[in-house]
């Protein structure tokens, strides 16, 4: 039966700059004003213009091409996490959730002592052994989102296993995989779905600290985090760099975080 | 009693596990500590007779206790970079760290608490929607982004503080508290928009309880409804996830120690990362998480005794 | 002593009305039963009396007059003033209604913290005590230092019964008290109930859709159907002949071991 909701206006917001912030970046993966690596000595350090909307570095290169690159580093490195992460998450979560037993005793009490762990410091450890570079950090990322994941999704399944619905489903002899797929699935997107925004946002924040602290994605790769660090040396001089940089990374949070909030407020029917 | 014990078993486990994990992880990818100590000077005698000498023929779970038996003794291992005791390297920065994170959590509770009242008193009313939308701009601003513009405004600016010159507690206390305030507030801000969120959600759904209702037909009005009633019952989920705030304190405070050059452990981490410091590495590690366990562990204390009924049996949701 | 004067309550966001016109009145010492099925409006009008109603949600018109005051249009800070004071109300589920989190004897006293000023401690402590033991609590004082989920569910309710009366009312009023509690302990509620109308002369309101348990207990009986009045008079006197056939019909559906089953059309048994 097809609920009648209004929209939340968050989610809408939410969506809107979202979509315009994929838009950039999917603008800048194919062309940006000028070439995020062209040295320029006659523009260095100029203010924001017409010319060059978010000014230029030390260096003189157009700081919006850079940006934009970046943005798109970030944004594809926080999506593969948690699709990645969250995928086998999710999944991971669902089975024990659902069969229970001592598999899933034991993952708890591991989850719990692994929630000990601050998720950034063992991105940093295993990023450290793998070394640098986009598809490591995707990965040491993945790992550490893991478990977040599945304790959401094994509350989530957890909770329906008994439902009646499920229980007759079982009775007229649907197949496991069918029940997980079909009758459950469904019924936890509600809080899997925010639980995805969360995790990209937790993941950009990891990615862009990475980043700056030079563990993360490094050059001749854009990075955001490492645009900001670079900017902490000319704060005086050129503060729209630090600025424009870290408004970016704001914008992004914000736009899937409000994709968030509007989601809770629906399925609160408080709109 | 009972209780008590129960939970220092469920303590021990959780530190027994996380440090365990950590020295296997550790030991399988730091490689031969001899080797690396020995560096270019490696002759197979000189290798064979260190890795004698550190005991590392012996098998894990020898070596894992004898490790973990270094925490009680003050022995924590030496660093391949420094050649110097861990624990002496760790020590001055330790506490730096740990007061640094501190700050920020007391910042986050006297702030957010209020607030996240005041929020829930004037939901749905006019400055709702700007204020949700403050929140949820809040939360997206990352601490060392915020670190910079407080650096550039209250330092280069305002000349508030001199960025990069953190006086140290030995020389000048009052000073280096105040230094520590803008990195605390640089912490604190996204995780106060975090716990207002949380705290909001959590008063208006109790908002909606039975007991509420019986509350105001004794005459109560909604201000000593949500005191004398509400709030308390609001506590125990925030608690829990004041508890995990603590632990995302931690983490950003390495990264805004980089921002404020505050001489943590912050910085001695990612350097021993990038030197391959294992040893170090391990420690922070732990002592981090331990510092999480604990707050954790605290949280719940707090909530069995905000919550009797959680003496019955189960943990907080 | 209370007087409903042509009640109309509408919520904005329903076609009808909750309340459509209802006038009542309960003389002192009296208790009235206020009997309906679900949707009848019964609750909204005991909501109402109890100044209860979401005045923002609802339109409401007409007058509840206590003791000539009319609660239905005071300001909230007089009404808030009466609540608790004047009118004590007991609600359906004791285990939901009381605050989990504070202990009995606490909540049986915060009438008279919040009306009642000048007590001190002790001597707001020793009246709780004595409320708790008016509702045949056996271990009073045992009771005041508990929390709710340490109580069950019949003791919780005698232990709300206490906290509405401690202020000695004017009007108790009693949102279906007995329903969600086992019918032995339902009777021995309605006794104590019978025992505090009788000893403090304490006008009651009972809302029930039981018409078994509002013959046991009042004295009085007003029927409710889709918010309009359809009879009230002394309980015996409908009990016995009733004139609406909403009412018959009420009383007919009452199962006892006395009245014989309608035998099936189809002839088993």
């Amino acid at each position: 039966m097809k609920k009648r909701r209004n929209r939340s206006p968050y989610l809408t917001a939410g969506l809107i700059l979202t979509g315009v912030m994929a838009a950039l970046i999917l603008l800048g993966f194919f062309w940006t004003p000028y070439d995020p690596t062209a040295i320029s000595g006659s523009a260095k350090l100029s203010a924001p213009s017409f010319a060059h909307l978010m000014g230029t570095d030390n260096f003189g290169r157009d700081i919006f091409s850079r940006m934009l690159k970046g943005a798109g580093t970030t944004a594809v490195i926080a999506l593969s996490t948690v699709l990645l992460g969250g995928g086998i998450g999710v999944l991971v979560g669902a089975l024990t959730g659902y069969f229970g037993g001592i598999v899933d005793e034991v993952l708890m009490r591991l989850n719990d002592a692994l929630n000990a762990f601050p998720s950034v410091l063992l991105a940093l450890v295993i990023v450290s052994v793998l070394g640098s570079g986009k598809y490591n950090v995707v990965i040491a990322l993945s790992i550490v989102f893991v478990p977040s994941f599945a304790r959401v999704s094994r509350t989530a399944f957890a909770a329906l296993r008994d439902a009646n619905y499920v229980k007759s489903a079982r009775l007229m002899g649907a197949s496991s995989r069918r029940i997980l797929a079909v009758q459950i699935l469904p019924n936890t997107l509600h809080v899997l779905l925010p639980a995805f925004t969360i995790g990209f946002n937790n993941a950009v924040l990891a990615e862009a600290s990475m980043s700056y602290l030079g563990i993360g994605v490094k050059p001749p790769d854009a990075s955001l985090g490492y645009m900001l660090s670079e900017s902490q040396s000319m704060l005086s001089a050129a503060p729209w760099y630090a600025l424009c940089t870290g408004m970016t990374i704001v914008l992004l949070i914000f736009g899937v975080g409000l994709i968030g909030e509007g989601m809770n407020r629906q399925n609160k029917g408080v709109g | 009693m009972r209780y008590t014990v129960k939970k220092l078993t469920a303590f021990l486990f959780t530190m027994v596990v996380v440090s365990l994990l950590t020295f296997i992880a550790f030991d399988l990818i730091s490689g031969d500590p001899a080797q690396a100590m020995l560096g270019t000077e490696v002759t197979p005698e000189k290798l064979a007779a260190l890795r004698e000498q550190l005991g590392l023929n012996q098998p894990l779970l020898v070596r894992y206790g004898q490790w973990l038996a270094g925490f009680f003794t003050g022995n924590l291992g030496t660093s391949y970079n420094y050649k110097l005791p861990v624990g002496q390297l760790i020590a001055p920065k330790l506490g730096l760290t740990l007061c640094l994170s501190f700050l920020a959590f007391v910042l986050t509770v006297i702030v957010s608490i209020p607030l996240g009242m005041w929020s829930a008193r004037h939901a749905g009313g006019r400055a709702d929607a700007l204020f949700t939308t403050l929140n949820q701009f809040f939360m997206a601003v990352p601490p060392f982004f915020t670190g910079l513009l407080f650096t550039w405004v209250f330092s280069l600016m305002l000349g508030w503080f001199v960025h990069g010159k953190f006086p140290g507690f030995g020389q000048d206390a009052v000073g280096s508290l105040w230094y520590l305030l803008f990195p605390a507030m640089a912490l604190a801000l996204p995780r106060i928009a975090m716990t207002v969120r949380m705290l909001r959600s959590t008063i208006l759904s109790e908002m909606n309880k039975d007991y509420v209702r019986t509350a105001i037909s004794r005459g109560n009005d909604w201000g000593m409804v949500l005191r004398r009633h509400v709030l308390k019952n609001s506590l125990v989920p925030v608690v829990t996830f004041l508890a995990q705030t603590m632990a995302e304190i931690v983490a950003g405070s390495i990264v805004v120690e980089q921002v404020f050059a505050v001489p943590g452990l912050g910085r001695l981490l990612m350097a021993s990362i990038s030197n391959r410091d294992y040893p170090v590495v391990q420690v922070i590690v732990v002592i981090l998480a331990l510092w999480v366990v604990l707050a954790g562990t605290l949280a719940d204390v707090i909530n069995r005794r905000i919550d009797p009924r959680l003496n019955l049996g189960g943990d907080a949701q | 002593m209370l007087e409903i004067q042509d009640l109309h309550v509408k919520f904005h966001n329903r076609t009808r009305e909750a309340v459509a016109g209802i006038s009542l009145t309960i003389p002192d010492g009296e208790i009235l039963g206020l009997v309906g099925e679900s949707g009848s409006g019964k609750s909204v009008t005991a909501m109402s009396v109890a100044g209860l109603l979401p005045r923002r949600q609802c339109s409401y018109s007409g007058q509840i007059l206590l003791d000539g005051t009319d609660l239905l249009h005071l300001p909230r800070a007089l009404l808030r003033a009466r609540q608790g004071k004047e009118i004590g109300v007991v609600f359906q589920e004791p285990m939901s209604a009381m605050d989990p989190l504070m202990k009995v004897g606490a909540q049986v006293e915060e009438t008279l913290l919040l009306h009642a000023k000048e007590l001190t401690a002790a001597q707001r402590r020793e009246k709780a005590i004595q409320a708790l033991a008016d509702v045949e609590l056996p271990d009073p004082e045992g009771v005041y230092n508990k929390y709710p989920h340490e109580l069950s569910g019949g003791m919780l309710q005698r232990a709300m019964i206490a906290a509405a009366i401690v202020t000695r009312p004017r009007l108790l009023l009693l949102d279906e008290p007995t329903t969600a509690l086992d019918v032995t302990i339902q009777a021995q509620i309605l006794e104590l109930l019978k025992k505090l109308n009788r000893e403090y002369g304490m006008s009651m309101l009972f809302i029930s859709h039981n018409l078994r348990v509002v013959q046991k207990l009042c004295t009085h009986v007003a029927v409710m159907q889709r918010g309009r009045l359809v009879e009230e008079g002394l309980t015996d006197a409908i009990m016995q002949a009733p004139q609406q056939e909403y009412t018959r019909r009420l009383i007919a559906a009452i199962p006892t071991r006395n009245r014989p089953m309608a035998r099936r059309e189809d002839g088993c048994d």
